[in-house]
């Protein structure tokens, strides 16, 4: 009987909610609320100097009319020292607010914004537009993608779930052997072994070294550039210790690891924090042909 | 539902640092946040911490730089708790592997910051918070912390007696962002919040786009008061386009103001003469301004700052982030020409009021980091010391939350410390909530209990909190309406123009007016994206209604308020009034109306007394 009632439950609620979702589709169809956006935007494209095009990838499981994946273009009007991310917030602002992007600091540092643009790995916030025309400044049409090689979520938005998996692979923590006795007292380090370090501590995980590499398009399951450069801070710093480099060295010398790099430098090329990873990369594989020669 | 012991809302300094604490007493803890942790405001943080390390040096030296800066509205137990525990909490760090700047003989480097007697500040580089930041999210990794990442909490779930010091709270409602499912929290020990700041009240800000005050605003409508809203920190050297932080790191290590004559006006013009550049931020920030309202600005817009002389090798040693920040933000190259600045919005000294170990009034509710106020800032932040406040306080909330005995607390909170209460403030609208509509729970998302009936027990009041977000959300996806952005613009632009750097009453006032625009405009807003997958247009709508609620206790206390005390200037009241405001603005909203009360600013500490001093640099 409670099954009945429970079966009976189930069905009115799959009822609404096939009634809900028939509802929010229509919505997606209407147009008052763009049309108004859109209004909004009017006097701004009468009074620019230069319009631009932003043609941005467009993409939603959850929405009929996006299921197929498509472009859509947004007339823009330029400021000086407008960047792609404030192009595409002006979109969302003023055409579609269902546009979306992820984006936070926009002064890169969060790496929430790494987006494929005009073919090219970036970071949307410092990337300025008039750097993306021809020599006359502002170009045409501005391509927005989303990462390639990773399964994108909605519009711009790709799924960083693996991306995070291969950086808790590599045990990104410090780990010294041996803390100084004293409670205030600090473990010492060079200059030069901190500024051996620098570099790589600057990673911001936007990915966008991944989603640039050959290799880990092909295997899923290589490290790839970020995680390995994560590896490399922590076995770089001499105040882990000789046991815990050992065991990092073995994580980054396994079959998916540093011997999987091709050395091709896209890795490097698309870093927006300049961070030298191919070097790094070579580095680990150096530093493991020391250790034991060990090859796959 | 999920449950924890402890779930702390927001994973940048604050809340890494309270999980960790909480983890270490032995607490099952959880991080909640709208952003991946390593995404959080704090790695934008460039200057340093500040700490008593060395030798010459002392915790007690720095208590008093602080209490001074603060301009004596900082309460002495929680600058001495900062103070005397940030040495440890920055020696910890260390031993986490933070990769600080070192000195010669391997030790942690520090140099001077504006306001500081001794030179304290700890660092790495211009980067200092999001080394650690990424530290932090390292430890959380290693002692394996549950983080659901990419959960924005829309609400608490606290009971609904009539006097919010009866009130518990026993968790919250997140939106899973990935799927569109609204859950329930549960918390048998805590909840914390570290939400961090709302500098998107503002158009001009060296904030996140995520930092909209959504800690302030959902303790506030579950009616934990708010302390010293209108002490809003802006910062002096942002760069004018787009608000990105130039770190007093520049100044710090020598880096000159010039306006377009190019005079060094910190000297030339008197604003002070002894510490120049280096006086504390809302001194240089008033001076900036005033050069330009005096037409001796670059453009009618913003000054100079010039770090040429210090050398290409102390540059890229020291400060080599600055050079890219200007580089790619402003076009600058900053070793062969100055950079323009001017003063953004940066940091909200006010915020939920909190004692010394992280309580507010609502019992199991907790707050630390910027969405708080404990308060070690009072009316002025000096630089390197929010960093500290992150690790000293979010530690404290951490630990209490599981169960540490700090003993009881020196600062009083909620109502019953009141000394006095604001009748009538001559606001020109009546603040608040407007009367209910139809579409209330839509527009709304502050009241306690779905169907007005008395909650107490612990899932009752998670499933009710859920409930009610789960309609609220279904509303706004729904039906049709104005698009959020709209508003959240209309209400940054009121406010950098009328609760900016130089305040007067009149202005105060016609921000008051468009704030109540906006919240009348609020009422009818909707989603227009009816996905349930990744919809940042809900986000930014319900944001939005937090930015509306933080605004307006910032405009009431400025209004509220007429002196003048550190980062707030008042047109009309040009002198420091210690006889009538050595106290604490407290604004509590009660069934949807803001009421205004004082509480006592507490100056003595264990060590001594701070006799409030004439502020000179």
């Amino acid at each position: 009987m409670s099954t009945q009632v429970t079966e009976q439950e189930q069905a009115e609620a799959e009822e609404e909610s096939t009634h809900q979702r028939r509802r929010l589709a229509e919505k997606a169809e209407r147009q008052e609320v763009r049309d108004r956006m859109r209004e909004r935007a009017e006097t701004d494209l009468e009074r620019a100097d230069t319009v631009f095009d932003l043609k941005v990838f467009r993409y939603d499981p959850d929405i009929p009319e996006k299921e197929d994946p498509r472009f859509d273009t947004f007339p823009v009007p330029f400021t000086k020292g407008m960047t792609v991310l404030d192009a595409l917030m002006y979109a969302r602002d003023h055409y579609d607010s269902s546009l979306t992007f992820r984006h936070s600091c926009r002064q890169a540092v969060c790496g929430s914004d790494a987006l494929f643009v005009n073919g090219t790995q970036h970071l949307g916030c410092k990337t300025q537009v008039v750097d993306l025309g021809d020599s006359e400044g502002v170009p045409g049409q501005i391509r927005v993608e989303p990462l390639p090689h990773q399964e994108v979520v909605k519009d711009l938005v790709v799924d960083m779930e693996h991306f995070y998996d291969q950086m808790d692979a590599v045990e990104p923590y410090f780990d010294a052997d041996e803390l100084p006795s004293g409670e205030l007292e600090e473990q010492r380090q060079t200059r030069e072994n901190r500024e051996k370090i620098k570099m790589s501590a600057r990673c911001i995980w936007c990915g966008a070294c991944m989603s640039s590499c050959n290799i880990a398009a092909g295997d899923n399951e290589y490290l790839g550039p970020a995680a390995i450069n994560k590896a490399y801070k922590f076995a770089m710093d001499d105040r882990e210790g000789e046991n815990r480099k050992q065991e990092r060295l073995e994580i980054i010398e396994q079959e998916h690891g540093v011997w999987r790099c091709q050395t091709q430098f896209s890795c490097t090329e698309v870093c927006p924090k300049d961070i030298p990873l191919t070097e790094h990369i070579q580095e680990l594989k150096r530093e493991a042909v020391k250790n034991n020669l060990k090859f796959w | 539902m999920y449950e924890h012991d402890v779930i702390v809302v927001g994973a940048g300094g604050a809340g890494l640092r309270a999980a960790i604490a909480a983890h270490e007493e032995g607490a099952d803890v959880a991080l909640v946040s709208k952003l991946h942790p390593v995404r959080s405001h704090t790695g934008a943080a460039e200057g340093g911490i500040n700490a008593a390390l060395r030798d010459g040096d002392d915790w007690t030296d720095h208590a008093y730089d602080t209490m001074k800066g603060s301009d004596y509205l900082g309460d002495a137990p929680a600058i001495e708790t900062l103070c005397e525990t940030s040495p440890e909490e920055v020696i910890q760090l260390e031993h986490w592997g933070m990769p600080f700047s070192r000195e010669d003989d391997g030790r942690v480097s520090q140099r001077p910051f504006g306001g500081l007697s001794f030179p304290r500040t700890t660092y790495a580089g211009a980067e200092t918070g999001h080394h650690l930041l990424h530290t932090m999210y390292e430890q959380v990794v290693k002692r394996g912390i549950k983080v659901y990442d990419e959960f924005y909490v829309m609400d608490l779930a606290v009971t609904d007696e009539a006097d919010p010091e009866d009130r518990s709270c026993h968790g919250c409602v997140a939106y899973d962002i990935k799927n569109g499912e609204i859950v329930g929290f549960e918390a048998s020990d805590g909840v914390i919040l570290a939400t961090g700041g709302d500098g998107q009240a503002f158009d001009h800000t060296t904030n996140a786009v995520a930092n909209t005050g959504d800690g302030p605003a959902m303790a506030y409508r579950a009616g934990v008061p708010v302390e010293d809203m209108e002490f809003v920190q802006f910062h002096p050297t942002t760069l004018p386009s787009t608000g990105v932080l130039i770190s007093e790191g520049v100044r710090g290590e020598g880096g000159i103001l010039y306006n377009a004559e190019g005079e060094r006006f910190m000297f030339e013009y008197g604003y002070a003469n002894n510490a120049g550049e280096l006086a504390s931020r809302d001194v240089v920030s008033r001076a900036e301004l005033t050069e330009v309202n005096e037409g001796r600005g670059v453009d009618d817009e913003y000054v100079y700052l010039d770090m040429r002389h210090l050398g290409d090798e102390r540059i890229l040693d020291r400060l080599e982030n600055i050079l890219h920040l200007a580089e790619d933000f402003e076009g600058v190259d900053g070793l062969v020409e100055p950079m323009p600045v001017k003063p953004g919005q940066h940091y909200h000294m006010g915020g939920i009021e909190t004692n010394e170990h992280g309580e507010t009034c609502v019992s199991g509710l907790y707050a630390a980091g910027e969405c708080a106020c404990v308060s070690v800032h009072g009316s002025n932040r000096l630089g390197g010391n929010a960093l500290p406040e992150l690790i000293v306080f979010g530690a404290r909330a951490g630990y209490h939350a599981a169960g540490r005995d700090y003993g009881e607390a020196l600062i009083e909170t909620g109502p019953s410390a009141a000394i006095e209460q604001e009748d009538d403030l001559g606001a020109p609208v009546e603040p608040g909530a407007l009367g209910p509509t139809d579409d209330d729970v839509a527009a709304d998302g502050g009241e306690k209990a779905a169907d007005g009936g008395q909650l107490t027990g612990t899932t009752e009041t998670v499933h009710a909190a859920v409930e009610r977000q789960r309609q609220r959300v279904e509303r706004l996806k729904e039906r049709d309406g104005r698009n959020h952005a709209e508003i959240r613009q209309k209400l940054q632009k009121a406010m950098t123009r009328w609760v900016n750097v130089f305040r007067e009453e009149e202005g105060l006032k016609k921000a008051l007016e468009v704030i109540k625009e906006c919240r009348e405009e609020y009422q009818d807003v909707a989603v227009s994206d009816p996905s349930g997958t990744y919809n940042t247009d809900l986000i930014h709508t319900i944001e939005t209604r937090n930015l509306i609620d933080t605004a307006e206790t910032i405009a009431l206390g400025a209004l509220a308020r007429d002196e003048f005390r550190g980062a707030h200037w008042r047109a009309e009241h040009q002198e420091r009034k210690d006889d009538e405001w050595l106290k604490h603005t407290m604004v509590q909203w009660n069934e949807g109306t803001p009421e205004l009360y004082y509480t006592d600013v507490i100056l003595e500490g264990a060590e001594k007394t701070y006799e409030p001093k004439v502020r000179s640099y």
